[in-house]
């Protein structure tokens, strides 16, 4: 299925693991993931399941992810900014 | 002259937003909370605003409703930052709540995000507290629902109205209540295609209550809004239907929907499989956000959803002492009800200890609480979750999206360890015990704990799963930093 990407207007660059992804500046870090048709940016710590975005407004925990360094960030509360390095959460890489 | 009264308000959508003006208007010195980084709540959610802003250039009003509600109040809160009676901590949260010795209240604060911009840890001391942060969209365990590309109908939502962005192009809503119809009308409006909408409920119950309903001629005029917005983009809109199983491999790929009874058993024959599906989008009404409330006490009661709400009186003060609520917490009943709870609790939180509050002071909001109330009843008895929504169950569903605890778990943890409400469950298989605490799960897991009562035993177990003493995940550092206990 195509990527849900409408034309970016006011473009930032983020850094997503190795990859570089121009983003609408203003969006949150879920909401750019989804734009680029990624949907989960995390795995589960027993069944090593992939999960992404489910509330989507801060109560679930479920979209955490690591930005700039901070791990087990909410996804869907922290707007991208210009050079932001965002890091997918693995089981095998944790801790 | 006195002291001016000093009231923090925790939260800055509908409610919280008419609090804080209300307590302004009336002289008080506010403080207001909230975890997201721009006033608005989740009712007006919307695109970022523009750092400088002009006078006069509005925020982004897309797709929304009672914007004029909202310019009205966001220029009230916005003097008050101006004039410097209104303190506003955006991406903050209270991760603690407590009552002083002196009845004061003292609420822990930490930032919501450590990532950007970022607010220092610290404590804050008030005479009054509004409490009105809201709620979010209650689920019910469904196969295959912890798939990618399922999320909260209000998320949805949230993506299209705060940043512009499609979760999906082919998305299928599905759960209870009229919050389903402007979920569906933003995706079409974005460019979506909504495949269907499943509503468990038949839709009867409005009929037996149609008083309720007609005096509240607005939310008629919005809801032929929505039912037009279905007829012109051809969303097919099937009650008694449920989802019984998402499929997909790594993200969701198609849905299997049924027609129900009345019990909510699905009817032999009805089912029918939904293709190419890359989003879902879940919500069987809302679970209030009621944690910082009951850190202190204060009275609840199940509402006639299966809410658990905070008693209040008609000023809004709850059971305890300088505490109040507003909005979503004290019932699930939309924004025009919590902008009039804000503004009466806005008012009683402002006046003085001496002084007795006045109905003569909020008499319009008091109507309009009375009648939104009766229009909120007529909707929960409209829209209830059904009865056998577990039947559709496998063993291997997860039900604790956290601990990933499977429905198979938790019936095994209730029929041979006896633990019959949530929070034996969770002691024994973990089940609300990881990052969320049992925000998403604690109400699927009473009634399965609890084998579907709708009384004492469900709302006893639903209650527990509100004990959260310490109510977001902090850092410990600001545990350890925290001084013995909150006295002068």
């Amino acid at each position: 299925m195509k990527p849900v990407v409408k034309s970016v207007e006011n473009p930032i660059t983020i850094s997503v693991d190795d990859a570089q992804l121009t983003v609408e500046a203003g969006t949150t870090v879920a909401g750019a993931l989804i734009a680029h048709g990624i949907t989960a940016w995390r795995s589960t710590r027993k069944n090593e399941r992939p999960r992404g975005l489910f509330c989507g407004i801060g109560a679930c925990f479920d979209c955490l992810v690591s930005i700039d360094g901070q791990p087990n960030q909410r996804a869907c509360m922290v707007r991208v900014c210009e050079g932001q390095q965002v890091d997918t959460e693995t089981a095998k890489e944790r801790p | 002259m006195s002291q001016k009264i000093h009231v923090a308000v925790i939260g800055a959508g509908p409610a919280g937003l008419a609090a804080a003006a209300n307590a302004l208007a009336h002289g008080a010195q506010v403080t207001c909370i909230d975890a997201n980084d721009q006033p608005g709540g989740q009712y007006w959610r919307h695109r970022l605003e523009q750092p400088g802003r002009q006078p006069g250039v509005q925020p982004d009003s897309t797709g929304h409703h009672d914007w004029k509600t909202y310019l009205s109040l966001r220029a009230a809160f916005d003097a008050g930052i101006a004039a410097g009676t209104l303190a506003y901590l955006p991406n903050t949260q209270v991760w603690m709540a407590q009552q002083r010795e002196d009845e004061r209240i003292t609420l822990q604060l930490t930032s919501a995000t450590a990532a950007g911009t970022q607010a220092p840890a610290s404590t804050l001391t008030a005479d009054r507290l509004v409490v009105a942060t809201g709620a979010y969209d209650r689920q019910i365990p469904i196969p295959g629902w912890d798939l990618p590309g399922v999320m909260t109908a209000g998320a949805v939502q949230a993506l299209i109205k705060g940043q512009g962005v499609l979760a999906g192009q082919r998305i299928v809503l599905a759960g209870t209540g009229p919050f389903l119809l402007p979920v569906a009308s933003n995706v079409a409006h974005a460019g979506g295609s909504v495949l269907a909408i499943c509503e468990s409920a038949d839709l009867s119950g409005w009929l037996k209550n149609l008083k309720a309903p007609l005096a509240v001629p607005a939310k008629g005029i919005e809801g032929a809004e929505y039912i037009w917005d279905l007829l012109r983009h051809r969303i097919p809109y099937k009650r008694s239907t449920v989802i019984t199983a998402i499929h997909g491999a790594e993200k969701v790929e198609a849905v299997s929907i049924a027609r129900t009874d009345k019990t909510g058993a699905v009817i032999a024959g009805s089912e029918e499989r939904i293709e190419n599906v890359d989003c879902v989008g879940l919500g069987f009404g809302f679970t209030t956000q009621l944690e910082l409330l009951t850190a202190f006490g204060v009275a609840t009661h199940m509402d006639v959803d299966g809410s658990l709400v905070a008693d209040v009186d008609e000023f809004q003060l709850t059971s305890g002492a300088n505490v109040l609520a507003a909005g979503e917490v004290t019932g699930i009943g939309g924004a025009a009800l919590a902008v009039a709870e804000g503004t009466v609790a806005g008012y009683r939180a402002a006046l003085g200890s001496g002084q007795a509050p006045q109905q003569s002071e909020v008499a319009k909001e008091l109507k309009t609480i009375s009648r939104h109330r009766a229009f909120a009843r007529a909707m929960h008895q409209a829209h209830q979750v059904p009865d056998y929504w577990s039947g559709n169950l496998e063993e291997d569903t997860v039900v604790c999206r956290c601990e990933e605890v499977t429905a198979g778990e938790i019936i095994q943890a209730r029929d041979e360890l006896k633990a019959v409400d949530a929070r034996s469950i969770k002691s024994t298989t973990r089940a609300g015990m990881g990052w969320c605490q049992g925000r998403v799960c604690g109400y699927a897991a009473s009634c399965l704990a609890t084998c579907g009562d709708k009384h004492e035993a469900f709302a006893q177990s639903v209650a527990n799963t509100y004990k959260r003493p310490v109510s977001i995940p902090v850092p410990l550092g600001e545990i350890a930093d925290l001084e013995d206990s909150p006295k002068e």
